[in-house]
């Protein structure tokens, strides 16, 4: 029998529609000032002085170095990469200017031009006050913070966190490495040794942050490492919700992303942490892409507290990230919803851990995961209930979409309870976009690849509604741009 | 050419031969219904209207409108005014009743050469439709069929069908499984549409729906084939006697 001109291959359908050319690849020509290459107590004493830091910092970052020397590179992880050269690694680039910049008018022109393109508009934000302050980290400095002023009015503290160093140092060391100790893990120590700038937030006493904070992060320079450090202080009745966006270049090689997220959570405080991740992937072979491993832990210290990670990953060749709460105040919530969408080569190993510490803590966790192409993915969790957390319960659910018949999903959930009064819940789910889904679109009108997104859209919906409204528009925006064919960039 | 025919068909699924030499005329304005008893290849000459890339075709031609549609895919049949009201409707978790009507209404203005429905003229349009067949907003805001009884995903076949107003509709047994209420909003569907420019292909088991719905020309299949046709009376007879005496006589 002959088929019809429909009857194509789905697979091969499904696999077109999956590799999408990446859209924010382009690098800008900027002078930069860089270390020079690899890594030793020589290149930390320069990145160090560089941004004048008192002694203790110095210290701290050496401890950490020596430390990383006796450490070895996790493996455990389902993902596989060839070796890092952490020798043949820029540990420090900056765009060179005369002067830090008072205002945006004093920002390199070709800088502002470039988060144009990538959608961070940074003057539209400054014009259109209470949208949101954005501090946006390229390469390894913070270049920007908008809306400082009217922070500074609630008495908040928004900065790169080289600046709380010099403006705040008495915060920056009481909670630097107090979520995640530079002996945490191997990526997570490095980074303490070599981290070049990331964003600091302190939000006072009883104040609600009048708009959303927000970082993006952009790596620019060839060879460079991201290092990025942010530090995020909630002070008992505090609220804050902050977004953080990333994307890289296009290049062929394999630029390593290792950066640290640390948040303390007082008594009766809220954060709200999203995260919309879109390094660049690699090409749909496989070459080039960001290897994205990064240590985010926030611990609730307060009675009540509430950390919620929303994180949307369709970006980096690699993706390993456990964003974790330690909900050590009693009745303290911790919540993470997750979506990860991997296409062609891409591989990620992610989830997040809920250590219960403290009485009636509750944690939830939903984690979605869309693998396409010959990508793996593997959703890692941990749920442990301590001795002492008395009624603590999680609920945990994970379900994976696979399009078409090449990628992996796993699911790796990990429960300890050492109290018998702790409720665990998981529940998960594998499915397939059916044949049977896609033409009952189809017959509706929409072409398949508007079917495939509209199904992968609504399978990431509970996620997605936990992002600020501007956000998740955007979110939704690059699942579909990730699902989309050549043919339509 | 014609504004819709089959001519000679064969076709079916993997080597399984399920229609043969299959011929059917519709012209506008006209109803018809298609009786025949399981497995008589009814589904699949609606998969294969519509082009579900499951069913292939070795032999023969479909026409509508005057062009050859067996080379097109399943959204430009659709765009060009063929509808299909699903057997079995399927589920889609996330995207709700109301978002699953936009994204269908727009796509096939998009065929049409028009601008995508603003918001508010949308939403009037289907609270409309949604009211004259006894639709809640509440339902409207429910994910796309997912734990819908069958009288339910029917009502909702029947409501996307009034909402897309197709040239040329499918009924594939919407009756089955219906109580006389849910019936009722099918056919209702049906009347309301009916117009001199547009037509419906009604597969069915039984008479009932035919109650409700009067066709202009009833076919009975059998393997594959239709082995008679004749007006609405034929449906009653069908019923009295039933197949095996028909088909004989």
């Amino acid at each position: 029998m002959s088929e019809t001109a429909n009857a194509k291959d789905i697979e091969k359908q499904l696999e077109e529609l999956t590799q999408s050319p990446y859209k924010y690849g382009f690098s800008v020509d900027m002078e930069s000032e860089s270390a020079p290459i690899g890594i030793n107590e020589n290149i930390i004493r320069f990145i160090s002085a560089k941004k004048n830091e008192p002694e203790w910092l110095l210290e701290f970052r050496l401890k950490a170095y020596r430390h990383w020397l006796t450490m070895k590179e996790p493996h455990w992880a389902k993902v596989s990469y060839p070796p890092i050269d952490y020798q043949d690694i820029y540990y420090y680039s900056a765009p060179k200017t005369k002067n830090a910049p008072k205002s945006l008018d004093e920002v390199d022109p070709e800088l502002l031009k470039m988060y144009d393109r990538l959608g961070v508009p940074l003057r539209e934000r400054e014009a259109l006050a209470g949208v949101a302050a954005v501090d946006a980290v390229l390469d390894s400095v913070s270049v920007t913070t908008t809306f400082k002023e009217k922070l500074a009015k609630e008495g908040i503290i928004f900065c790169s966190i080289s600046e709380a160093v010099q403006n705040h140092p008495d915060l920056v060391k009481k909670y630097l490495g107090s979520v995640v100790p530079y002996t945490d893990n191997f990526f997570a120590c490095l980074n303490s040794a070599a981290f070049s700038d990331g964003s600091f937030v302190y939000i006072p006493k009883g104040v609600r942050s009048p708009m959303e904070l927000s970082t993006y992060f952009r790596i620019n320079a060839m060879r460079t490492g991201q290092f990025e450090r942010t530090l995020i202080i909630a002070d008992e009745d505090s609220y804050v919700s902050y977004l953080e966006g990333c994307t890289a270049p296009q290049r062929d090689e394999n630029q390593l992303h290792a950066a640290i997220v640390e948040i303390v959570v007082m008594d009766r405080a809220e954060v709200k942490y999203s995260t919309v991740q879109n390094w660049y992937p690699g090409d749909k072979d496989g070459n080039g892409g960001i290897y994205n491993f990064v240590t985010k832990r926030g611990l609730c210290a307060g009675e009540k507290a509430k950390l919620s990670w929303t994180q949307v990953e369709t970006g980096s060749a690699i993706t390993w990230k456990y964003p974790s709460c330690i909900l050590k105040g009693d009745n303290s919530v911790g919540e993470f919803y997750s979506v990860a969408l991997t296409a062609n080569h891409q591989q990620a190993d992610t989830g997040t851990k809920m250590i219960h510490v403290g009485k009636n803590t509750s944690s939830t966790i939903i984690a979605k995961s869309i693998s396409a192409g010959k990508s793996l993915s593997a959703y890692r969790g941990l749920v442990k209930m301590s001795k002492n957390a008395e009624n603590a319960q999680n609920f945990s659910r994970c379900d994976n979409l696979l399009i078409g018949n090449e990628c992996k999903a796993y699911t790796i959930p990990v429960m300890e309870s050492f109290n018998k009064t702790a409720r665990i819940g998981h529940e998960a789910t594998t499915s397939k976009i059916s044949e049977e889904q896609l033409f009952y679109c189809q017959q509706r009108g929409l072409s398949s690849e508007a079917a495939i997104s509209l199904i992968v859209n609504g399978f990431c919906k509970e996620v997605m509604q936990h992002l600020p409204m501007e956000f998740a528009v955007e979110a939704t925006r690059l699942i579909s741009v990730s699902l989309e064919g050549p043919s339509v960039g | 050419m014609a504004w819709f025919k089959i001519t000679n068909l064969d076709a079916g699924t993997g080597d399984k031969q399920i229609l043969s030499d299959f011929n059917l005329e519709i012209k506008p304005g006209e109803v018809h219904a298609i009786m025949g008893p399981n497995g008589t290849g009814k589904s699949t000459l609606t998969n294969v209207i519509c082009g579900n890339p499951k069913y292939t075709v070795s032999k023969g031609n479909i026409e509508f409108k005057d062009k050859d549609i067996l080379s097109l895919p399943p959204e430009e049949r659709a765009g060009m005014g063929i509808f299909l009201g699903f057997q079995n409707p399927i589920d889609i978790p996330g995207v709700s009743v109301m978002t699953f009507l936009k994204y269908a209404t727009n796509a096939q203005r998009a065929f049409k050469g028009l601008e995508p429905l603003d918001a508010p003229s949308l939403l009037k349009k289907v609270k409309l439709r949604a009211q004259a067949l006894g639709i809640s907003d509440a339902m409207l805001k429910r994910y796309l069929n997912v734990g819908f009884s069958g009288g339910e995903k029917k009502r909702i076949e029947t409501l996307q069908m009034t909402m897309l107003e197709p040239d040329f509709a499918i009924l594939d047994e919407m009756d089955s499984g219906l109580d006389i209420d849910a019936l009722k909003v099918v056919a209702e569907g049906v009347n309301v549409l009916k117009s001199p420019e547009r037509s419906f292909l009604l597969i069915t088991h039984y008479d009932r729906l035919l109650t409700y719905i009067e066709p202009d020309v009833v076919h009975i299949m059998v393997a594959g084939k239709i082995v008679r046709s004749g007006d609405k009376s034929l449906a009653k007879e069908l019923e009295e006697k039933g197949y095996a005496e028909l088909i004989n006589a």
